[in-house]
C-alpha cells in the first residue's frame, strides 16, 4: 500500500538532480580482459585470498574468506587464470591484497553454485554469509551480520532504502523498475523469516515512476499489504542517510554512536534485498554490480552492469570513452564520492556510480573567510556547527572538537555545499575526526607508561 | 599525478550562492529604503549616502594594503557597511562626519579584528555610536518632510506631552514623513526590503520577530502612563526599530549562527531597546542594544551549542 504521508528530515539541502541516466535500461558489459578483485569490498575485517597466482578460478568461486564474524568472503567474477596475488591500492587511497585474475571469456560458473537451501532464519543467515552480500548502497556492512543483531536487540521494522538522493545515480532506480517483482518477493522472504511488524519503502517524490509500480505491486498481496508501506520522500538531500531516512519513516531518532538496531530498525538498500530474491533463485554469489555512469566528461551516460573488479577506464571505455578530458573521477555521486586517483581502480561491491567531470565542473570555487551566515548550521541533518568545527580544526583544539561532537558528523556534504564562502569545511571535519583520534591514542599511550 | 586526475575531498559540487551575492542582496534590499530617504530628505541624503559608502569602500581597499593582507573589496561588504552607516546618519550630517565615521567603521572596527567575519561588534553601529558621542549635535539635526519642527517623534515624547500635538499619525510613520535618519525613515520600504532578503533566504525571521515582538510586548506594558496601555505599534514604526531589526541585528558577523542563539539574540535586543527608549535619557535604543547584544553572541553561542541528531550528549 502506498503511504501517503511526505516524509522527510530537519535540515538538508535541495540538490541539483541531474538523472540524466534515469530512462537508460541497464547495458550488460563483456567481460574485461583483466579484474583486479581486491580483498576489501566491505566494512570490516579483510579476507585472506585461497587462491595462488596460476590458479584456475570460475565465475562465482570464493577466492577469498575470513573467520572474523564482521566481514564477507569475496568471490571471482569471471572465469579465467590467476595472474597475480598482491598488495594494491584501492578507490579510497588504502592498500589491499589484490586477486588479479586474467579472462578467458567463456564465464564458465563454478560448480558450488546453486541455489540456497535453508529452513529457518538461522540457516538463512549461513546461506546468505555464503553470497557475499554487502550494503549495496555505499557503506558496505556485510548483511548477514546486519540481519542479526545482537541479543536484547528487539528488531520490528525493515527499511528499504529506495531514495537515492545523490546527483546523476540511477542505479537503485533503475533496479525498481526493471526488477520490482525481485524486491517485493525479497522483502516478502525477509518479513516471513524474521517476522517484521512494518517494511517501509522509502522512496524520492522524484521518482514517482518507481513509487507507482511497487506500490501497485505491494498492494496486489493481501499477505503482505498491512506490513509492507511504500513512503514518498521529500525530495531532499541526505534523505537516504540512514538515520534521516529512520527517522522520515517511522519517527524513531537514531543516538549518535548506535546503530538502527538500537530502535529497532534495520535499513536496507533496495539493490540489495533484490539480491537475496536473485541469489535464492539461483544461487549466484554478489559478482556484478550495475553502475550508473555519467557526468559532463562521459560520451554515452548509461546504466551498465559489470564484472566486479573491472577497472573503471574499461567501464568508461563501454560507454564510448569521454567527450572532452576527464578532469576529475568519482566513484560515487558528487556529494560523497571518492575522487579516484587512477582509472585502473575496480569496480568494487558497493560501487553504485562512476562520475567523470570536465574542467569546468571539477573546479571547485577558492575559499573566502567565514561570515558566519550560520548556513551550514542551518542545512546540517546532525545539527553539528560545521563553521566551528572547521575553526578549532585549523586551530588544533582538540578539547573544542568534542564539545562540537566533531565525530557526530556523516560528512554528508550538505555544509560545504551551501557555504557562501567555499570553506572546505567537511574536509576539516574529517581531519577533526583524525584529530579525535590521535588525541585518544595519544592519552591512551600515556595512561599506559 | 597519474592520469593527470584532480584529487579532492567531497562533496565535489557547490551551490552557486557566494559571499559577494549575500551583500549585494542585502544593497539591493536596502536601496528602496534608501531611495524614500531621498525622496523625503531630499538630495543631500543621497550625497550622505555616496560618500559613505565610497569612503568604506576605499578605506578597505587601503587598510588592506597597509596590513599587506589579501584584497577584500570585491566582497561587497564593506559598501554595505557604509550604506548601512549612511542610512543611519541625519541627512543634515557634515560630509566630513561621515567620512570621519565610515574610516571608524573600517578600519577600526572591522579590519583591525581581521576583517570580515572577525569584527565583534556590527561596524556600522559602532561607528553611529561612536559619532553620536563624539557630534551631539551634529548627529541630531532633523528635517522634517514638510513641516516646521525638527524633532523626531521619539524625541518628541521624551519632551513630554506639551509636544504630543505635533506628532505624526501611524501613516505617516508607516509612510516615512517624519524626523529621523536618512534610511529608517520609511518602515514600508523597509519591510519590502525585508520581504526580499527573506524570500532570498539572505537572512532568516527568528531574530527580526523576536526583536520586534518582545520589544512591542515590553513598550505594550511599560511604554504609557499605566500598565498594560503602551502604543506598542507606535514605537515599533518609530525609530531605528524596523531597520534595526531586520538589517542590523540580523548581520551575519555579529549575531548567533544557530537557532536558539538567534532567538535569544532577538529577544535580548528587543528588551534592551524598550529599556533604553522608555527608561533612559536617550530617544533612541536601538544601536546601544545591537551592540550590546553583538558583545554577548559568543556567550550566547557557547551556551548554546545544539544537541546531535538523536543526542543526549550534555551541552558545553
Amino acid at each position: 500500500m502506498l503511504f501517503t504521508k511526505k516524509a522527510t528530515f530537519r535540515g538538508g539541502v535541495p540538490v541539483p538532480h541531474w538523472k540524466n541516466t534515469a530512462e537508460a535500461e541497464t547495458l550488460q558489459m563483456g567481460v574485461p580482459s583483466k579484474v583486479y578483485i581486491p580483498m576489501l569490498q566491505h566494512i570490516g575485517a579483510p579476507c585472506t585470498p585461497v587462491v595462488n597466482k596460476g590458479d584456475t578460478v570460475k565465475v562465482g568461486q570464493v577466492i577469498g574468506t575470513s573467520d572474523k564474524l564482521i566481514s564477507a568472503p569475496i568471490h571471482s567474477s569471471v572465469s579465467g587464470r590467476v595472474t597475480n596475488v598482491a598488495p594494491m591500492v584501492v578507490f579510497n587511497g588504502q592498500s589491499v591484497m589484490t586477486v588479479e585474475i586474467e579472462t578467458d571469456g567463456l564465464q564458465e560458473v563454478h560448480e558450488d553454485v546453486k541455489p540456497p537451501v535453508f529452513n529457518n532464519k538461522e540457516e538463512f543467515l549461513e546461506q546468505l554469509k555464503k553470497s557475499g552480500l554487502v550494503g549495496l548502497g555505499g557503506a558496505g556492512f556485510p548483511t548477514h551480520v546486519k540481519l542479526a543483531p545482537p541479543p536484547g536487540k528487539e528488531v520490528d521494522t525493515l527499511i528499504i532504502n529506495g531514495s537515492e538522493c545523490e546527483p546523476y545515480i540511477t542505479s537503485d532506480y533503475r533496479e525498481i523498475i526493471e526488477n520490482s517483482w525481485n524486491i517485493l518477493l525479497g522483502v516478502y522472504t525477509l518479513v516471513d523469516l524474521f517476522g517484521f511488524k512494518n517494511v517501509w519503502i522509502g522512496i524520492e517524490d522524484n521518482k514517482p515512476e518507481a513509487i507507482k509500480v511497487l506500490s501497485n505491486i505491494a498492494a496486489k498481496d493481501d499477505k503482505y499489504s498491512d506490513v509492507v508501506k511504500v513512503v514518498k520522500l521529500k525530495s531532499r538531500y541526505p534523505q537516504g542517510a540512514e538515520k534521516m531516512l529512520i527517522y522520515a519513516c517511522t519517527g524513531r531518532k537514531v543516538p549518535p554512536g548506535k546503530l538502527p538496531a538500537d530502535v529497532g530498525v534495520i535499513v536496507m538498500n533496495i539493490n540489495s534485498v533484490s539480491f537475496i530474491r536473485e541469489y535464492i533463485r539461483t544461487g549466484m554469489p554478489l559478482v556484478k554490480k550495475r553502475v550508473t555512469v555519467d557526468g559532463p566528461a562521459v560520451k554515452n551516460p548509461a546504466n551498465v552492469e559489470v564484472p566486479i573488479g573491472t577497472p573503471i577506464a574499461d567501464v568508461f571505455e563501454f560507454c564510448g570513452g569521454f567527450r572532452s578530458e576527464p578532469v576529475k573521477v568519482l566513484m560515487g555521486g558528487p556529494m560523497m564520492g571518492v575522487a579516484q586517483y587512477s582509472l585502473q581502480y575496480p569496480v568494487l561491491k558497493h560501487t553504485n556510480a562512476l562520475i567523470a567531470l570536465d574542467e569546468k565542473s571539477a573546479k571547485i570555487p577558492p575559499e573566502g573567510p567565514c561570515i558566519r551566515c550560520g548556513r551550514c548550521v542551518d542545512v546540517c541533518p546532525m545539527n553539528l556547527m560545521p563553521l566551528h568545527i572547521n575553526r578549532h580544526s585549523l586551530h588544533g583544539d582538540v578539547e573544542a572538537l568534542e564539545k562540537y561532537h566533531a565525530n557526530d558528523c556523516m560528512e554528508c556534504g550538505c555544509c560545504s555545499y551551501v557555504c557562501p564562502a567555499k570553506r572546505h569545511l567537511v574536509q576539516s571535519i574529517r581531519l577533526a575526526k583524525a584529530q579525535l583520534r590521535q588525541a585518544a591514542t595519544a592519552a591512551a599511550a600515556k595512561g599506559g607508561k | 599525478m597519474e592520469n593527470g586526475l584532480l584529487m579532492t575531498s567531497s562533496p565535489h559540487i557547490r551551490d552557486n550562492t557566494n559571499t559577494r551575492r549575500l551583500m549585494a542582496d542585502v544593497i539591493i534590499a536596502l536601496l528602496p529604503a534608501c531611495a524614500a530617504g531621498v525622496y523625503f530628505f531630499g538630495l543631500r541624503s543621497l550625497l550622505v549616502l555616496l560618500v559613505t559608502v565610497a569612503a568604506s569602500v576605499i578605506a578597505e581597499y587601503i587598510t588592506r594594503i597597509l596590513l599587506k593582507r589579501e584584497q577584500t573589496v570585491g566582497d561587497m561588504s564593506a559598501a554595505v557597511t557604509g550604506l548601512i552607516l549612511g542610512m543611519n546618519l541625519p541627512p543634515t550630517i557634515p560630509l566630513w562626519i561621515a567620512i570621519v565615521g565610515s574610516v571608524f567603521a573600517i578600519v577600526i572596527v572591522k579590519q583591525l579584528f581581521g576583517g570580515i567575519g572577525q569584527n565583534f561588534v556590527n561596524p556600522a553601529l559602532a561607528a553611529r555610536v561612536f559619532m553620536v558621542i563624539s557630534w551631539p549635535v551634529q548627529m541630531t539635526r532633523w528635517i522634517i518632510p514638510d513641516a516646521v519642527s525638527s524633532a523626531t517623534p521619539l524625541g518628541l515624547i521624551k519632551e513630554g506631552a506639551s509636544a504630543a500635538e505635533e506628532l505624526p499619525g501611524y501613516f505617516e510613520l508607516f509612510i516615512g514623513k517624519k524626523g529621523g535618519c536618512i534610511g529608517e525613515v520609511s518602515a514600508a520600504v523597509l519591510l519590502i526590503g525585508a520581504v526580499y532578503l527573506v524570500a532570498r533566504r539572505v537572512i532568516t525571521l527568528e531574530i527580526p520577530l523576536t526583536y520586534i515582538g518582545s520589544f512591542a510586548l515590553l513598550t505594550w506594558i511599560f511604554g504609557g502612563d499605566r500598565l498594560f496601555s503602551g502604543d506598542a505599534l507606535y514605537h515599533v514604526l518609530s525609530g531605528g526599530l524596523i531597520l534595526g531589526a531586520f538589517f542590523m541585528a540580523t548581520d551575519y558577523t555579529t549575531s548567533p549562527v544557530n537557532r536558539k542563539g538567534r532567538l535569544i539574540f532577538g529577544i535580548g535586543c528587543g528588551v534592551l531597546s524598550a529599556i533604553i527608549r522608555l527608561f533612559s535619557n536617550y530617544p533612541e535604543g536601538v544601536s546601544f542594544a545591537i551592540l550590546i547584544m553583538n558583545t554577548l553572541v559568543p556567550l550566547i553561542e557557547r551556551y548554546t551549542i545544539p544537541r546531535s541528531f538523536g543526542g543526549g550528549k550534555s551541552v558545553a
